[in-house]
């Protein structure tokens, strides 16, 4: 059989020339011109059905015939009343989850009144110093009835906690919260590069979070593994697939040292991929990683529940696919994208908005982006059959590919002591570079197209219609902190700063003193400095 | 004098971590022959004009992709002229709408390279633009 395919790609193939091509994938991953049930030596019989291990064809028995994906529109600009009048078109247009980002002092930790937040505030997303700022935030949003996904990490503990002091404020129980908060520190210092502190101390907060939630917040799932950015920051399909899951590996590691049961935390651990142009690559990609979790979860932690082993994700199309130019193609590009995430059996997904390489999304932009999830929903039919191109034999070749690679990327990690050790050398960091710089060399060479950018240019239309945050907003978020601060119980939050300190410096979880300080007026910035002044701050070794 | 070769600081400045941008044009600047110095991330104004002029460098190449660029470019300009280094060529890249292009142009940013650019057109626009300044 083997000889049948190699026979007919030396004869009968060959008779036909190529085009003057490299036939790769846009992670330069080459593929054949055919594959045949010769490239899948019984893996489509080995994985079985959705809903049992691997879960290779789904995490869910029934998958979307049971229950559609998440619709995860992430949003957040201006001040906090500009980012709820959003988050309320949103859930009026039909959307069933909120996804919340932050502007960039917030993320990093800084107040918007400290001297490093200007020109920042309310530019990348909603700025929220205060306790204040989080209640307004929600207003009328009862956080029982919403599953809320919170995009911060380095300042993550903190974010959390006002969250849960609101749920509080509601009268919502915090077992009826759910939600996500990224919190995913190892990838920062990968890909995204927002921290505070150096990566051991940046993971001992994430463990306390993770312990923290699953004691009090069992709806909560305290880290959401990613790779997105991993790939935004320019890897290839493999690279994202083998950090993301060697990141996973690590947080797991560091609960069961805290003396965490696995059992009792990882099923709330929940992943967020990338979704980029190249499409049988991505379908593969979210199988393999499916796959891979289960079996790495199984031998090395020895897990049992089966929702320890399931890998659910959340996953985004990619916005560095997306091209200023003839910014209407990347309707088409996300479109794409997204189908490839259906397929590949995602349980909530963003669509990028078609002008977001040119500025903030507009809201008819993220219109279309929504609509483009709810077309692929109720009129391509797709959800009708759970997992439709397992079988396939290029996809089912694919899969056993990128897992086969991914796991020799995990093993290089094992080799070097972990993934804390793996960053501390640089290496994920430097794979990461090469590979964006190889991308962009056959850009540049017109070796990869991309379309409307170096192929198919024209003189430049105008850009649609944009949103443009007003710089007064500005000043009206530090004055707002500033009345804020005036306006608290100085005595009483100095204190509560107190208690946190001890926490951070005694090893105590972090999570209950965070709460009180919160509640008693700390703002993300002062807590932040505890961080700081306790653990150090990390800097950009500045690799190129 | 013997013509040096063009030093160029690739600087990331404001708090966001896009460094892909950076390090790409670093690195492709660096092979198209000039001498490259990146700072790092989250750079303030005050430590990119230190380090262009500690450095001796002949332009600074900004990445702003924090929407941050109406404050952070004309800091940047400022804070060179204070120590002196107001011949240092200027020029950047991030996601910057047009009409904020026009006004830093006008404020002295030399060009703005959009999403997209090929290195090439960059390492070309500096080989045309950046004469090594005498120091």
């Amino acid at each position: 059989m083997a000889s049948d395919k190699r026979q007919w790609l030396a004869g009968e193939y060959r008779a036909t020339p190529e085009r003057p091509v490299r036939f790769s994938t846009v992670s330069d991953m080459e593929v054949d011109p055919l594959y045949t049930a010769d490239d899948v030596p019984a893996a489509a019989h080995r994985d079985g059905l959705p809903g049992a291990f691997p879960y290779t064809r789904g995490v869910y028995s029934s998958m979307y015939r049971g229950r559609l994906w998440t619709m995860r529109q992430f949003a957040g600009f201006g001040t906090a009343e500009d980012t709820n009048a959003r988050f309320r078109f949103l859930l009026g247009q039909g959307q069933t989850g909120l996804s919340t980002a932050f502007d960039m002092p917030t993320l990093m930790g800084f107040d918007a009144d400290h001297a490093r937040s200007r020109g920042e505030v309310g530019r990348e997303g909603v700025a929220v110093s205060t306790l204040d700022d989080m209640r307004t935030l929600f207003q009328a949003i009862r956080l029982d009835e919403v599953s809320t996904s919170m995009t911060v990490n380095c300042s993550a503990s903190i974010l959390l906690a006002m969250y849960l002091a609101i749920a509080e404020e509601q009268g919502v129980p915090w077992t009826a919260v759910g939600g996500t908060i990224q919190n995913d520190m190892l990838k920062e210092f990968i890909a995204q590069k927002e921290w505070i502190c150096p990566p051991e101390p940046a993971v001992r907060i994430v463990v306390d979070m993770i312990e923290f939630c699953s004691r009090h917040v069992p709806r909560w799932h305290p880290v959401s593994i990613s790779g997105y950015h991993i790939r935004e920051a320019g890897s290839t399909a493999v690279q994202e697939l083998a950090f993301t899951l060697a990141d996973g590996l690590a947080y797991v590691e560091a609960a069961v040292a805290r003396g965490l049961a696995v059992d009792d935390f990882a099923p709330r651990l929940s992943f967020f991929f990338n979704l980029h142009n190249d499409f049988l690559e991505e379908v593969a990609k979210l199988r393999a990683a499916r796959r891979l979790w289960a079996v790495l979860m199984r031998e090395r932690f020895d897990a049992r529940e089966p929702r320890s082993l399931m890998l659910r994700t959340h996953a985004q199309t990619a916005g560095c696919s997306l091209t200023a130019q003839q910014p209407l193609n990347n309707v088409v590009r996300v479109a794409i994208q997204a189908l490839a995430g259906v397929l590949g059996g995602v349980q909530s997904l963003h669509t990028n908005s078609l002008d977001e390489t040119l500025a903030l999304p507009s809201e008819q932009a993220v219109m279309v982006a929504l609509r483009t999830q709810q077309i692929l929903a109720e009129e391509s039919g797709v959800t009708n059959v759970i997992d439709p191109l397992g079988g396939s034999w290029a996809v089912e070749a694919l899969t056993d590919r990128m897992e086969r690679e991914a796991l020799a990327y995990i093993r290089r990690i094992d080799e070097l002591g972990g993934m804390l050790r793996a960053i501390e050398v640089g290496f994920p960091q430097k794979e990461i570079a090469d590979a964006a710089y190889l991308y962009q060399q056959q850009i540049d060479r017109g070796e990869k197209v991309v379309v409307g950018m170096n192929r198919y240019q024209v003189p430049e239309e105008r850009p649609p219609e944009l949103l443009r945050v007003p710089l007064e907003v500005e000043a009206k978020q530090v004055e707002r902190v500033r009345r804020f601060k005036e306006s608290r119980n100085g005595r009483a939050a100095y204190e509560a700063r107190i208690r946190v300190r001890e926490a951070a410096a005694g090893g105590a979880n972090l999570m209950p003193p965070l709460v009180a300080a919160v509640k008693a007026g700390c703002t993300v910035g002062e807590l932040c400095d505890v961080y700081r002044e306790v653990f150090g701050e990390y800097r950009d070794p500045g690799w190129v | 004098m013997s013509e040096r070769p063009v030093r160029i600081l690739v600087a990331k400045a404001g708090l966001d971590g896009h460094d892909r941008g950076a390090k790409v044009i670093a690195r492709a600047l660096r092979d198209a022959g000039f001498e490259v110095i990146y700072t790092g991330l989250h750079q303030t104004p005050e430590m990119i004009a230190d380090a262009a002029v500690q450095e001796d460098v002949d332009a600074v190449g900004l990445s702003i992709l924090s929407g941050a660029h109406m404050t952070l470019f004309p800091a940047v300009l400022a804070e060179l002229r204070a120590r002196g280094g107001g011949d240092i060529v200027v020029f950047g890249g991030g996601i910057i709408p047009d009409e904020d292009r026009t006004e830093l142009l006008a404020a002295g940013v030399a060009a703005l390279f959009t999403p997209g650019a090929p290195t090439g057109e960059i390492a070309a626009w500096v080989r045309t633009r950046v004469r090594a300044r005498a120091v």
